[in-house]
């Protein structure tokens, strides 16, 4: 691509830098590590739904798994929670795999319909299975700890989640830019003509369905290790909309689309707050206006506006 | 042995007899072109032989391999390269990684090498970033380098569907009407592709409505209607072919 690929993450990483010096208060550092959290997923997600043109609506599903094996494994069966973190990944991994081969022989509101199938099964899993989850109460999670170190302050978290979130969009940047992603970039582009270059198309949807799935299923345990409790709502159908709403009001395709589309749909419903009772109204106008005047996403309208590249 | 061998091939859909029996063979080295009239079923012929259908009966054979019913991925490991009638262009690509993508089989596609950006990874692409511009301007592209796909006019955009189609190096190459919609000037440009690449040692099949173009390019042709090879032979020979003339022209003429 560009020789200035990277720019934008240097500017990513600057912010992540100063940022902490500048918030006022705990408040805005909890509001900040919860918009890297979700902009780490989002990107996850767009490389599926923005580059791949595969939607998922079933993703806050991944996201339970995640969130569940860190507070299920620990505390039930007393393992370790980086351990359990990673056997989270792993059967989510295993389960997108499984799955995605017959989801991927569909299409368009198909597919939609299917992913979103997925994600409700999880969550009523989740929410049934009370003797392990706490069923629709939820349950506590453990500290996360590393050989006698404790992830407790949120200045401490807000490190973790700012390496997190700048490896993410290092690692996004890379991948679109090379020939796995190019492939990606092409069946989203013309199927047909993506295959005949040798793309295996439905290979190609599986793999990245499942590096989505465990990019979610991760940071549902770090979202769990950070909140220190998780219900199943954490896994419900809204939620995988309002991360697909993230990629499409940022912009599809665009690594830091993202990135902003997260971190505005995190700190609206605080800014709203103020509306008492009308927030969710007020909310749903925003958005609104947004898919109508900048239908491409804020990140790719704005760049095409100022003559640069998303 | 000839490269390809196509054998009482026939696909149906759904009680339309597309393609019905037709057998043909191409030797290696030559260019040869699929005419008819609208709808004889030139580009189901060659949906067939490139994967995108699958034959309802009927033998294909690649170099003595038998290739009907494989995926068009798999062809394309093979050496068997196409473009479309209808542009099937990337358009949310820059016109230069529309090419790379030709080279995809060519290349390490390790999703987790490529986000460690290894350097045998990058090395491999600034390679291929090269190759590819030397493609583009091997089709006459060399305007469009750094072009996004969605900016470029048709004509353009027909000739980068070849040079996508010469980046998987192949045996073969099937050219679905590359001069539709050029016009007179332009025609005669990609004539004159055409005619290079069967000269880097490219086999070519070509499905063209342009007589000149075919008559002028083509070693041997062969003639379908309504789904049926109707006649095969040199240009010289097809041209005086009654059968042909019939229907062409009409049974009175």
């Amino acid at each position: 691509m560009k020789k200035n690929t990277y720019t934008g993450l240097y500017i990513v990483i600057a912010i992540l830098v100063v940022l902490p010096f500048v918030l006022p208060n705990g408040f805005y550092m909890d509001l900040a590590i919860r918009m890297a959290i979700n902009a780490v997923i989002a990107l996850g997600l767009n490389l599926l739904i923005g580059f791949a043109g595969q939607i998922s609506m079933g993703h806050a599903g991944f996201l339970g798994i995640g969130a569940y094996a860190s507070a299920v494994l620990p505390t039930h069966f007393g393992w370790h929670p980086l351990l359990a973190m990673g056997a989270g990944a792993l059967v989510t991994g295993l389960l997108a795999a499984v799955l995605a081969r017959p989801i991927f022989k569909l299409k368009g509101h198909y597919l939609a319909m299917a992913t979103l199938g997925l994600g409700i099964i999880i969550n009523i899993v989740l929410r049934t299975e009370g003797a392990l989850t706490g069923g629709p109460d939820g349950m506590p999670v453990p500290a996360l700890g590393l050989m006698g170190f404790e992830l407790s302050s949120d200045k401490h978290w807000y490190w973790v989640v700012a390496l997190l979130l700048s490896v993410s969009v290092w690692a996004s940047l890379n991948l679109i830019d090379s020939p796995f992603g190019r492939a990606l970039r092409a069946l989203h582009g013309s199927e047909v003509a993506s295959q005949v270059a040798g793309v295996d198309v439905v290979r190609y949807k599986v793999s990245i369905f499942v590096i989505s799935a465990v990019f979610a299923s991760l940071m549902g345990s770090v979202t769990a290790h950070y909140v220190g409790f998780v219900t199943p709502n954490f896994a419900d159908f809204f939620h995988s909309i309002e991360l697909v709403t993230m990629v499409v009001i940022g912009g599809m395709a665009s690594v830091f689309g993202s990135l902003v589309g997260a971190v505005l749909l995190t700190a609206l419903p605080q800014a709203l707050a103020t509306f008492e009772g009308w927030e969710t109204v007020a909310f749903g106008t925003i958005l609104m206006i947004c898919m109508i005047f900048m239908p491409r996403g804020l990140v790719p309208t704005l760049a095409a506006k100022f003559g640069k590249g998303a | 042995m000839a490269l390809l061998e196509v054998k009482q091939l026939s696909i149906q859909f759904e009680g339309v007899k597309a393609v019905q029996n037709v057998s043909f063979s191409i030797e290696a080295g030559i260019v040869y072109a699929v005419i008819g009239p609208n709808g004889a079923g030139k580009t189901t012929l060659f949906n067939l032989i490139t994967g995108v259908y699958t034959p309802t009966s009927g033998e294909i054979k690649l170099d003595g391999e038998s290739i009907q019913g494989k995926a068009p991925n798999e062809l394309a490991r093979r050496g068997v390269a196409r473009t479309f009638q209808n542009l099937q262009i990337c358009m949310n690509m820059s016109a230069l990684e529309n090419v790379m993508v030709g080279a995809h089989l060519r290349l390490d596609r390790n999703p987790f090498k490529a986000a460690l950006r290894l350097p045998s990874i990058t090395r491999r692409d600034a390679e291929l970033r090269t190759e590819s511009a030397e493609l583009m301007r091997f089709v006459g592209l060399e305007a469009y380098i750094d072009a996004r796909a969605d900016s470029m006019p048709y004509g353009a955009l027909k000739r980068l569907e070849i040079a996508r189609a010469l980046a998987l190096k192949p045996r073969i190459i099937f050219l679905d009407e590359p001069a539709a919609g050029l016009n007179p000037k332009e025609t005669i440009e990609v004539d004159a592709l055409v005619r290079k690449v069967a000269d880097s040692g490219v086999t070519v099949v070509l499905v063209e409505h342009d007589m000149k173009m075919v008559m002028n390019l083509s070693d041997r042709i062969l003639v379908l209607d309504y789904g049926r090879k109707l006649a095969e032979g040199t240009g010289e020979e097809v041209r005086r072919n009654p059968d042909v003339i019939a229907a062409y022209l009409g049974t009175h003429a």
